[in-house]
């Protein structure tokens, strides 16, 4: 594997997953006064498709963005103050946490309305061509988001201007409630459908980083090189609900058995063992890891919690640029 | 026989009611019937009752699904459609606008458009500028559609009747704060008219104009106003197009005043086209200047510590009323409100994450 070492891979999807998990262990304290979209058990998709950019690189999100924020280099304190609404956030607080930026990474920003920023990262992919620049811009969007319009006509161009953009569809199967099945045909991927419009489009296995990551790999190069535009398809699945910090088996839109069957496949706990039969990790090196990283999140909550409110004048603030 | 329902259980009965006697309704929605919530309450049961054809989700793609619906009702459907935030509804408003609001018109009168919409507008906590939009202002600018804005649980259930039994696309608005509302619900059909006002409070001293949730606002303002000897008459819209002129000039005709209470923008929108109506239709009725209280012209923030500046409640309805009358705007403190919930959550039930 190229650039970057698995060890690196694995240290980013656990932070992905601390901050995650601290964030479901936080909210009943309901101090988080805002809808929050978790993704744990698809950190191999963020991470694996970030780890293929540079600095310099795009990347726009959706409603589930905690992940490719960090994934992209994103400022934790910055993501958690925005959370707790506090004027530290990335936005001060205005956006809450279903609206990340950070502009400094190459992060442009997530919105939740679905398939919204499709053509908004085939844009920037667009803008920088206009500009004689050489980045390459990674559209994250969902199963769900292939079903609007909008998906359709953004492929299109990028396909008509040989964009430099690797879209990246994480599909874990639901919209919120709504199973595939009762939105899309049987038999019919959603990589082939977009191969229609003449792009390269692959399916990988989303919960396997080192997959992801060498998939995206060459679809950025291939952009990066003028060769235009690639769809990759990753199955990987969410594990709490679809809205909020709790588990939702119980409810019946899914079976426990599903949830049980991908769950025994944490793209977390396979990369590790991995690491360690490859001898490219210890144990103890991994706890020390660890360690380290559950005292930075717990570093970044206490930031969050400490940073003061938005003055009531920063309600006028921004309405438009200078 | 008439019981107390929640606004959400008036919903669903409408509903329910309307699958039951005619076959060509049907309900179409993204969750519907997935969702284990039932959309805030509104469609439980009712795909076990009626089965998926006619209780059915949908893929997510509003536009083309709201082109579905109109092309169905063009040959004798009528499909209510139901949209869990107002802005999902945007990605539709091709559909919506151009073709459902022009269709009848634009082929002289040769197809009519019986199709609902139902649109869930206001806040839940922390929703932000994407999820918190109430753009009632936006549709009911549009000839063609109706729009009505329910306050009551008795209200949503004749309103939604009416709506479905229209030859004409309407949209049906709900405020997210009002689907735990009880109040009493009569058994069976009936329907609330399109097009009627409906005075929700008598009073001689100055008319408020409102809108959906506002309304409840409005009458606790309402009660705090009355302890200062100030009788305010409530006028719930309930329709914003068709408007119920008649109603609310016969009632500025009484008082003399008035304010226009909406959940929404305030320039270009319906606080804004009540005032314009009364200058331009009765003007010299007015004893003092009219006044709106409404949302500044802002996005929604989504942080609690703006949302509290950003979202009026009574306090702000009963110093409109004052500054009219030439009397002191007062505090919550003054006049002894005491939040028992945080300002961003609709009653202790709430407590996230939608
Ligand atoms: C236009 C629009 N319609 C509906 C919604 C409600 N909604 C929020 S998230 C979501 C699920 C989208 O599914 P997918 O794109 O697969 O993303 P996932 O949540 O699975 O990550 C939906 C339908 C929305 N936010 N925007």
């Amino acid at each position: 594997m190229a650039s970057v070492a698995l060890r690196d891979l694995y240290l980013r999807m656990v932070r992905i997953r601390l901050v995650e998990e601290k964030i479901a262990e936080l909210y009943p304290e309901q101090q988080m006064r805002c809808p929050v979209h978790l993704s744990v058990g698809q950190e191999a998709v963020a991470v694996g498709a970030c780890a293929a950019l540079e600095p310099e690189d795009y990347a726009v999100s959706t409603h589930r963005s905690h992940a490719h924020y960090l994934a992209k280099g994103g400022n934790l304190k910055a993501m958690l103050a925005e959370l707790y609404g506090r004027v530290t956030g990335c936005c001060g607080g205005k956006g809450g946490s279903m609206h990340l930026i950070d502009r400094s990474v190459g992060f442009l920003g997530a919105v939740p309305i679905v398939g919204s920023t499709i053509p908004i990262g085939v844009g920037v992919a667009f803008g920088t061509i206009l500009r004689k620049e050489h980045h390459v811009t990674i559209v994250f969007l969902g199963d769900g988001a292939t079903e609007e319009g909008v998906f359709h006509e953004a492929v299109n161009f990028a396909v008509l201007k040989r964009l430099p953009v690797v879209f990246v569809c994480e599909n874990n199967f639901f919209s919120v409630y709504s199973a595939l099945d009762v939105r899309q045909p049987p038999l019919r991927d959603i990589h082939v459908l977009a191969r229609g419009y003449g792009l390269d489009s692959h399916l990988g296995d989303g919960n396997d980083v080192e997959v992801v990551y060498a998939m995206t790999n060459v679809a950025v190069e291939k952009a990066r090189a003028g060769g235009g535009p690639t769809f990759l398809e990753f199955k990987t699945y969410r594990w709490r609900e679809h809205c909020g910090p709790h588990y939702d088996n119980h409810v019946g839109y899914r079976s426990e058995q599903e949830f049980e069957e991908w769950k025994a496949r944490c793209p977390i706990t396979s990369l590790k063992q991995r690491l360690l039969q490859r001898g490219q990790a210890t144990q103890q090196d991994l706890n020390g890891i660890e360690a380290g990283l559950a005292e930075e999140v717990e570093a970044a909550v206490a930031f969050a919690k400490a940073s003061p409110f938005p003055e009531p004048e920063l309600l006028q603030d921004h309405l438009y640029a200078p | 026989m008439t019981r107390d329902l929640k606004f959400f259980q008036a919903i669903n009965e409408a509903t329910d009611l309307c699958l039951a006697r005619d076959p060509s309704v049907y309900l179409m929605g993204l969750h519907v019937p997935a969702d284990p919530k039932g959309v805030f309450g509104t469609v439980l049961g009712l795909s076990k009752k009626y089965g998926p054809e006619r209780v059915m989700d949908m893929p997510t793609s509003e536009n083309g699904m709201t082109g579905v619906a109109i092309g169905s009702a063009l040959v004798g459907m009528r499909p209510i459609m139901v949209h869990q935030r107002i802005e999902f509804a945007l990605l539709a408003v091709e559909q919506i606008i151009n073709q459902a609001a022009n269709w009848h018109y634009m082929f002289g009168g040769q197809a009519a458009m019986p199709l609902v919409i139902r649109m869930i507008i206001g806040r839940g906590w922390g929703q932000g500028p994407q999820h918190s939009q109430s753009l009632q202002a936006l549709f009911a600018h549009v000839p063609g559609l109706k729009v009505v804005m329910p306050a009551t649980p008795h209200d949503a259930k004749g309103l939604l009747i009416a709506a479905v039994e229209d030859n004409n696309p309407v949209i049906y608005l709900e405020h997210r704060w009002l689907h735990n509302v009880f109040g009493p619900v009569p058994e069976g059909r009936y329907t609330v008219p399109i097009g009627k006002a409906r005075t929700a409070r008598k009073g001689m001293d100055v008319t408020i104009v409102a809108t959906s949730y506002m309304v409840l606002e409005s009458l606790r303002a309402a009660d705090l106003l009355a302890r200062d000897g100030i009788e305010a008459e409530v006028v719930d819209v309930r329709s914003l197009r068709p408007l119920d002129k008649v109603q609310i000039f016969e009632s500025i005709r009484k008082t003399g005043r008035l304010v226009v209470v909406d959940g929404a923008w305030r320039s270009l929108g319906f606080a804004a086209e009540v005032l314009a109506l009364a200058a331009e239709q009765i003007y010299g009725i007015l004893k003092a200047p009219p006044a709106r209280v409404t949302f500044p012209d802002l996005p929604s923030p989504s942080t609690p510590a703006l949302a509290q500046h950003f979202y009026p409640r009574a306090v702000h309805v009963v110093n409109g009323v004052r500054t009219m009358m030439g009397l002191p705007e007062v505090t919550e403190e003054q006049l002894g409100i005491q939040h028992e919930t945080p300002l961003d959550v609709p009653d202790k039930a709430f407590t996230g994450p939608f």
